[in-house]
């Protein structure tokens, strides 16, 4: 896969001598991509300032925090897409005391995976991930695959 | 939404960027968030979410269909974990004692 044979897209970065904020290997072996990172990346590959690429991404995110505000999902091909859920209120529990506690009704948004992005993700497990993420089965994902 | 009105949020709030040059920003932010995703590297963006990879292992399934039992191979799978600021964006009312997990 071509893809994965690229450089770290932020090594523009680590060559100039910013120090990094994770405490993995340099490049490849790095397991946590931060937004200031995000934000480096994109300076470097798109030959802007990192206060520009910073404006940018921020303006990429509130774009989309914006929509799902206003209830609209998001697509984004090859990506994935954004929904808002609608959860209706429940009694819950508190569970030191075991005293039951209302939860309003609220909206959470939700991410469904692309197929291209699914493909490459799944591609990936030559590499590691990061060990506080196990595989403990414990998430309310749902696995449907359509 | 779409990319292209992301594109147009990029272009007509920053200034200075062409349609074209835009466009292709925003084309390499999600590039970017997607090689990074596929070379097993997760992404926390603060104040919007976390893009957590975890391995899945191989376990017995069924096809809903016709209920015929299947093996669903090992995989590596993308969750979002949305951030509690853009939990609480969607919830203006919900105050912070809600937002415990």
């Amino acid at each position: 896969m071509r893809l994965l044979d690229r450089r770290s897209p932020w090594s523009f970065a680590v060559e100039s001598g910013k120090p990094r904020a994770g405490g993995g290997p340099l490049g490849w072996g790095r397991w946590t991509m931060t937004k200031s990172e995000l934000i480096d990346a994109i300076a470097g590959r798109g030959e802007l300032t990192k206060a520009r690429a910073e404006l940018v991404v921020n303006c990429v995110f509130d774009a989309m925090t914006q929509a799902l505000q206003r209830n609209e999902g998001i697509e984004i091909r090859g990506f994935g897409s954004f929904t808002v859920r609608p959860y209706k209120p429940y009694s819950g529990r508190n569970p030191r005391t075991g005293q039951p506690v209302p939860v309003p009704a609220k909206r959470l948004p939700f991410f469904k995976v692309g197929k291209e992005l699914k493909e490459l993700v799944n591609a990936s497990r030559a590499y590691a991930i990061s060990g506080d993420d196990d595989d403990d089965d414990d998430d309310d994902e749902d696995t449907d695959d359509e | 939404m779409t990319k292209a009105e992301i594109v147009q949020a990029v272009y007509s709030r920053l200034g200075g960027f062409s349609k074209k040059e835009s466009a292709d920003l925003v084309d390499l932010v999600f590039e970017t968030m997607k090689e990074t995703l596929g070379r097993g590297e997760k992404i926390k963006i603060s104040g919007f979410g976390n893009f957590v990879l975890r391995d899945k292992r191989q376990r017995q399934g069924r096809n809903p269909q016709t209920g015929d039992p299947i093996l669903i191979t090992e995989r590596r799978v993308l969750n979002f974990k949305a951030s509690q600021i853009l939990k609480q964006a969607l919830n203006p009312r919900e105050t912070a004692s809600a937002a415990e997990e």
